[in-house]
């Protein structure tokens, strides 16, 4: 090894010293970026909330917190516009909450609903978020059990914000754990990626694109239900590929477990338009959000019958295998380019797109 | 920042302020083509066209693109060949 | 097992199918089965070596599959570009064209080849003794902080609608961020296209909004047709603050820099659409280094590398033009009439990293000058000293790497810049960040 190759290394390894630093929350103020799901929130709640709250089940940071066999979970919907083709905030109101309690590996149950509201909204918007929330619970097989309504002052909240928490019961085939990662097993992903954030940012107009994209929203309970069928204990870990898209998800899991990551680009199905979109606007599909994508991590013995079973799950047709876990750089996914080159492939920084859920 | 991507201009929606349909892969967005009027010539619906901040920057020659892509096939063929010389002196 | 294309044309229709590979059939033919388990032939040569068993997404638009297993749709005059196999070849020829023992140093003058470079990998394909340094080309990253600081400023001024591309929210100045502005209350929104300004601008007749315009002359004439656009049509509340700049002037501040050692260019393909290839006959003529004008693609700047070499190892010093499908030697001559017309050169315009460079910066003209948000509004106009320990001015010359300057990486990382190459994707420290660390060398096990 030449000189400077390893001068280069050891500034490296200090980046990664320091990268692996416990996070710490100094922002003067919050911007859009601690919303995002990338680098930002991943500060917020390493360095302010889990300083300040961190039990054992918090800790984990799942998707879901386990409480005596029964998952327990809580999420805000904020998206703007309300209403974007494929979807609306109360559709996935109700399957974002299910889909996390999903990939805890637990059966969803029920949902308490929180409406804030601002003064001036249509009654007809509001009667079509709550039939869409009913619909799409009952697809779900979950029942909205409590429920509370707020209003503010007009201009105080943008129409309407909606917090679903869900409670699911563990399922015995399931033996899911954030940290369980070993280097051998395969990494999953559900279907085509990036279609809720681009077909929400495409609804907004600011960029004025037109594409027939749709939103994803779906409840991945069938998918996790055929996963847990055909891999039960193989199945190390499940995660919903929300905000920070596919590439924070895996970022997530890879430090969690301290293990490496490779990802094949050119095995990651992601549809023509929402290709071209992300060409057009300089963005990568791996950071964008999806509300009905998750992905698994299987042992490699079941992968084959994992995909199989997975692609069978509705929405979930163009299932693939994109990768496997690895030993090391700990902590760190890459990408094995379609070109043949490899980069890293870190968690997102900042967010440059609107609001999405 | 100087990212600029091709795509196919469908049709003229604002003549006389310029604006296209134009297509990359699927996604549809008006584009200015005014940077492309030239001694009376103009870009046309079909013709490809390189996308800039909205703003077609230039047209794709056909020609050209076909010229530089044969030019790196017949790199791969030479290598072939090469390779297929070597396999036979090998042999032999 | 026949396969005949059946009734059903999957290529013609309007959507992508998930389709498994039966068997192939020669001549990047491959006979696929989808959902339905009809068998339909399947062009598969844009997609790599494929084998029985593979999924693939195919795709319609251009009647061809997409470029990998399950990924995008082939994407026309893109896709062609980022053949790994060609890739390989190419840089097999690299290989054999270069000396042994002769070191060979490049420089990308654009921040976006520096950014394909990184996305890409294309360097894990070149030879040890071929290094390439990244330029001064990213418009983001030459911005001074005391410029940003005077944007900051405008955005806080009641009743103004800022407006700018999305890299240059996260761009540090003395004081903060536009997203840090954004967050106190100022209304900053960002734009994809100056055009979008303008229509903002009409729908908010109330409020004065200002275009952040920043950018080589790739960029440079979008603003000025958006500004002929608001002065024929009359939108008085639409101004420009223009920090537009040109490309030939650092380049020569480049070449007349001391502790420069490159032997050659690979040119900047998008700036060359508009200005064409003429401008850049300075460098063979005046300083005897080559120059090869670059598509964006991967294939596209190895093959200008090639082309660097060759002339190199040829003892040819010229121009070329490896990127011909888009860019014509005279450049565009409406985009240059419409510079002409809107702009003229400012007497010097200071760059981060590389201090004032004399003509390289462009403003309204005269007869904008009623658009022009310099003088429209109070703008402090305070120059700020580059940060210390920021090294950006020695990496944008390609004096230093990325991982040399003393805070990269721990005080100086995207989610928390110094510097300005640490914000843009373009900038050399950020793609070397988020891209380029353990590209190579280390193993992945």
């Amino acid at each position: 090894m030449s000189e400077t190759t390893t001068r280069e290394s050891e500034a490296l390894a200090l980046i990664e010293r320091v990268r692996a630093r416990p996070a710490k929350f100094k922002d003067a103020q919050i911007t859009m970026a601690h919303g995002a799901g990338g680098k930002a929130t991943q500060t917020l709640v390493a360095g302010l909330f889990l300083p300040a709250f961190g039990g054992e089940a918090l800790r984990e940071l799942g998707d879901a917190g386990i409480v005596d066999g029964l998952a327990l979970t809580t999420d805000s919907f904020v998206v703007k516009p309300i209403r974007f083709p494929g979807g609306s905030i109360g559709e996935l109101a109700v399957n974002g909450t299910v889909n996390d309690l999903a990939v805890a590996g637990a059966r969803p149950l029920a949902l308490t609903l929180s409406f804030v509201l601002e003064e001036g909204l249509s009654a007809e918007d509001l009667r079509a978020e709550v039939e869409a929330i009913a619909s799409a619970a009952a697809a779900a097989g979950v029942e909205i059990v409590a429920g509370d309504t707020k209003v503010v002052e007009r201009g105080r909240c943008d129409s309407m914000y909606v917090t679903t928490t869900g409670l699911g019961r563990l399922d015995p085939r399931a033996s899911l754990s954030t940290g369980s990662l070993k280097p051998g097993d395969k990494i999953l992903v559900s279907g085509p990626i990036g279609e809720h954030g681009t077909a929400v940012m495409l609804a907004r107009g600011e960029f004025e694109l037109e594409a027939p994209v749709e939103s994803d929203t779906r409840s991945l309970w069938p998918a996790v239900d055929a996963l847990l069928d055909a891999a039960g204990p193989s199945l190390r870990c499940l995660r919903d590929a929300t905000r920070g898209g596919v590439a924070s998800a895996l970022n997530e899991r890879a430090q969690a477990s301290a293990v490496a990551m490779v990802v094949r680009e050119a095995a990651v199905p992601v549809r023509p338009p929402v290709a071209g979109a992300c060409e057009i606007l300089g963005i990568d599909p791996m950071y964008v959000a999806n509300e009905g994508v998750l992905v698994a991590f299987v042992a490699p013995e079941a992968a084959a019958d994992a995909l199989a079973a997975l692609a069978s799950a509705p929405g979930c047709e163009a299932a693939a295998e994109i990768g496997e876990v690895k030993t090391d750089p700990p902590g760190m996914v890459l990408v094995e380019t379609a070109f043949g080159g490899r980069r890293v492939m870190d968690l997102l920084v900042g967010d440059p797109l609107p609001r999405i859920c | 920042m100087c990212l600029a991507i091709p795509g196919q201009l469908l049709e003229f929606v604002d003549e006389a302020n310029r604006l296209a349909r134009v297509d990359v892969a699927g996604v549809v967005r008006n584009v200015n083509v005014g940077l492309l009027d030239v001694d009376g010539e103009s870009a046309r619906a079909g013709d490809w066209v390189l996308i800039h901040v909205g703003f077609a920057l230039s047209k794709v020659d056909e020609e050209e693109a076909m010229a530089t892509l044969r030019m790196l096939q017949g790199m791969g063929a030479d290598y072939e060949a090469e390779l297929e010389e070597l396999k036979a002196s090998v042999i032999e | 097992m026949s396969c005949t294309s059946d009734t059903h044309c999957i290529t013609c229709s309007d959507e992508g199918v998930s389709m498994r590979v039966i068997e192939l059939l020669g001549d990047g033919i491959a006979c696929c089965a989808g959902a339905d388990g009809a068998p339909a032939e399947v062009m598969v040569d844009l997609v790599g070596p494929v084998e029985p068993g593979d999924t693939l997404l195919v795709h319609a638009g251009g009647c061809s599959p997409n470029r990998g297993r399950g990924a995008a749709a082939a994407m026309k005059y893109v896709d062609e570009y980022r053949d790994a196999e060609l890739g390989r070849v190419l840089a097999g020829e690299i290989v054999a064209i270069v000396e042994p023992g002769r070191e060979y140093k490049i420089m990308e003058v654009c921040g976006g080849h520096t950014h394909t470079i990184y996305k890409y990998g294309v360097d894990d394909l070149l030879p040890a003794n071929v290094e390439l340094v990244h330029g001064p080309g990213c418009p983001v990253c030459v911005i001074p902080m005391g410029r940003v600081d005077d944007a900051i400023s405008v955005a806080h001024i009641p009743g103004v609608i800022f407006t700018c591309f999305g890299d240059m929210m996260r761009v540090p100045g003395g004081s903060g961020t536009l997203l840090e502005a954004k967050a106190r209350g100022a209304d900053v929104r960002m734009v994809y296209s100056p055009l979008d300004a303008l229509r903002i601008a009409r729908e908010n007749p109330d409020r004065e909004v200002v275009f952040f315009a920043v950018g080589f002359e790739t960029t440079a004439p979008s603003t000025a047709l958006t500004l002929k656009r608001a002065k024929a049509e009359g939108t008085p509340n639409f101004s420009c603050f223009s920090n537009h700049v040109t490309i030939v002037p650092p380049l020569r501040a480049l070449l007349e820099s001391p502790d420069l050692r490159l032997d050659g260019f690979v040119g900047p393909g998008h700036v060359s659409t508009v200005v064409g290839a003429r401008p850049f006959e300075f460098i063979p003529a005046d300083y005897g280094k080559p120059v090869v004008i670059s598509g964006f693609e991967p294939l596209d700047l190895l093959q200008s590398v090639y082309m660097v070499l060759r002339q190199l190892v040829e003892g040819r010093c010229e121009v070329e033009n490896q990127y011909a499908r888009v860019v014509p030697a005279d450049g565009n001559p409406a985009a240059l009439a419409v510079l002409e017309e809107v702009f003229e050169l400012r007497p010097h315009f200071e760059w981060r990293g590389l201090g004032f460079i004399s003509h390289s910066g462009l403003k309204l003209s005269a007869a904008y000058a009623e658009l022009d948000a310099e003088l429209r509004f109070e703008i402090p106009g305070v120059r700020v000293a580059d940060p210390k320990a920021c090294q950006c001015g020695e990496v944008l010359k390609g004096v230093i790497k990325p991982w040399e300057c003393k805070v990269f990486g721990t005080a100086c990382t995207p989610e928390r810049p110094i510097g300005t190459c640490m914000v843009s994707s373009e900038g050399a420290c950020a793609a070397y960040y988020n891209y380029g660390r353990f590209a190579r060398e280390r193993e992945v096990v």
